[in-house]
């Protein structure tokens, strides 16, 4: 574990304010996530997990400049990645559960179930941020839309994101430097790939969408499909 | 057999349940040798300790070999079990499809390495198609295996390409695996996390359906 504590101490969370604010650096980033238009997408995640800016923009600057430590990019940035994602899922299982629109006992059970799994997320992926030096982010969420579309359009959205998480984390998988990040990416990929199998039939749709081979989704291809989520 | 010979010789260092990585693999070697005889087993130790790049091609054949007793399982059950459902009949056609089309990818993968992809192994699932129940029952039992095989032989993989392709798989047994836990009533999962397993806990496991 020592091999993911100081190392990488600066927070993902400025590495990617500073990609917000610089043009330059943000063109190499998206380019580097090969996604046209990605940038309102990325200004918008940005902002929806906002809440103390200053305070985070200055503390950066200034361990910049006096410590040059490696910029955090790499796994502290898809650790909170990942985070935003699970407690988006949280968030929206918590939300239908409250609002009692399922009213199947076994989809009843099902989605509770799920919930309990994306918070056991949320609570691993908060620990291995603050591991890696990170103040973990917390996005605010808004479901209001799909509640309203009543319990067909929450299933159908309940599939489409955990099929969107599975892919999110696939994505990712390649660009985890350390070993126990990895495996940890994985442990949760392959949970939330039987979320979306599980829904997936709940919903009428294929087991396996992509076929025998899943499909990873980059950073600039999940963040624009659950913007209509954040508050 | 000493750690000079590694073909990674940082992971050495890396303890799984215990023993080296060297002696990790050997003694999956040896279970192997086991299972499938010497002749099987030679190159499969060649491989994994002698030759650049083995590490991957090593943990590639370990896969092809599940991934044969899968499509094996599925395409016996389609043929033998009596009185399958509508359903199980047509999830069992795709699950099979998806691993014949897995074995396909890892031996073409292998082969691109430089490796040579081990044989198809004999294979008995004794009883398990006298019925429905008992059918999803190993089912169940060789996809969540098959999910923590990946899952933990994966962070192993050096190659950025084949760890891409093990992903994109392992998601396509975790899906076979919820879908069939649904149909034997059971949680889509045990947890928030999916268990890992070495190769010597998988041969383990396994180790029943194999026969030379």
């Amino acid at each position: 574990m020592s091999t993911i504590s100081d190392e990488r101490g600066e927070a993902a969370r400025p590495a990617m304010q500073e990609l917000a604010e610089d043009p330059s650096s943000r063109k190499r980033f998206l380019s580097m996530m090969g996604g046209a238009g990605a940038a309102s997408a990325f200004a918008i995640f940005l902002a929806a997990c906002g809440g103390d800016d200053e305070e985070q923009s200055s503390s950066t600057s200034t361990m910049k400049k006096e410590k040059k430590k490696p910029v955090a990019g790499g796994d502290l940035a898809i650790v909170q990645y990942a985070l935003t994602l699970e407690h988006l899922e949280t968030d929206f299982y918590n939300a239908v559960i409250d609002a009692g629109i399922i009213k199947n006992k076994s989809l009843g059970k099902i989605a509770v179930m799920i919930r309990d799994n994306e918070q056991e997320h949320v609570d691993a992926l908060t620990a291995t941020v603050e591991k890696l030096g990170g103040k973990p982010m917390r996005p605010k969420t808004n479901f209001d839309a799909v509640l309203e579309g009543g319990p067909k359009m929450v299933l159908e959205t309940a599939a489409t994101v955990e099929n969107l998480g599975a892919a999110a984390y696939l994505g990712q998988a390649g660009r985890i430097e350390s070993k126990e990040v990895l495996a940890a990416a994985l442990a949760i990929h392959s949970i939330e790939a039987r979320h979306a199998a599980a829904l997936n039939t709940v919903v009428g749709r294929t087991i396996v969408p992509d076929g025998a081979f899943a499909k990873p989704a980059s950073m600039a291809e999940v963040l624009p499909q659950v913007k209509p989520f954040l508050a | 057999m000493s750690n000079e010979n590694l073909v990674a010789p940082e992971l050495a260092a890396i303890d799984i349940q215990g023993i080296s990585r060297g002696s990790f693999i050997m003694r999956g070697a040896v279970a192997a040798g086991a299972v499938y005889g010497l002749g099987a087993v030679s190159p499969f130790v060649r491989q994994a300790l002698a030759q650049e790049g083995g590490g991957d091609v090593e943990i590639l054949n370990f896969a092809l070999t599940l991934e044969y007793l899968e499509a094996a399982f599925y395409t016996q059950a389609l043929k033998q079990t009596k009185g399958l459902s509508g359903d199980v009949r047509s999830l069992a056609k795709e699950i099979r499809d998806n691993e014949n089309e897995h074995v396909g990818a890892l031996m073409s993968t292998i082969k691109d390495l430089g490796g040579t992809p081990v044989k198809a192994p004999g294979v008995d699932f004794g009883n398990a198609f006298a019925t429905q129940k008992s059918f999803l029952k190993l089912a169940q039992t060789f996809e969540d295996t098959g999910v923590s095989a990946y899952n933990g032989a994966a962070p192993a993989i050096k190659s950025k390409d084949v760890l891409a392709a093990a992903g994109s798989i392992v998601q396509i047994e975790a899906r076979h695996a919820a879908a069939i836990r649904l149909l034997n009533g059971q949680p889509i999962s045990d947890g928030g996390f999916d268990k890992s397993l070495d190769m010597q806990a998988v041969l383990d496991a396994v180790k029943p359906f194999v026969k030379s």
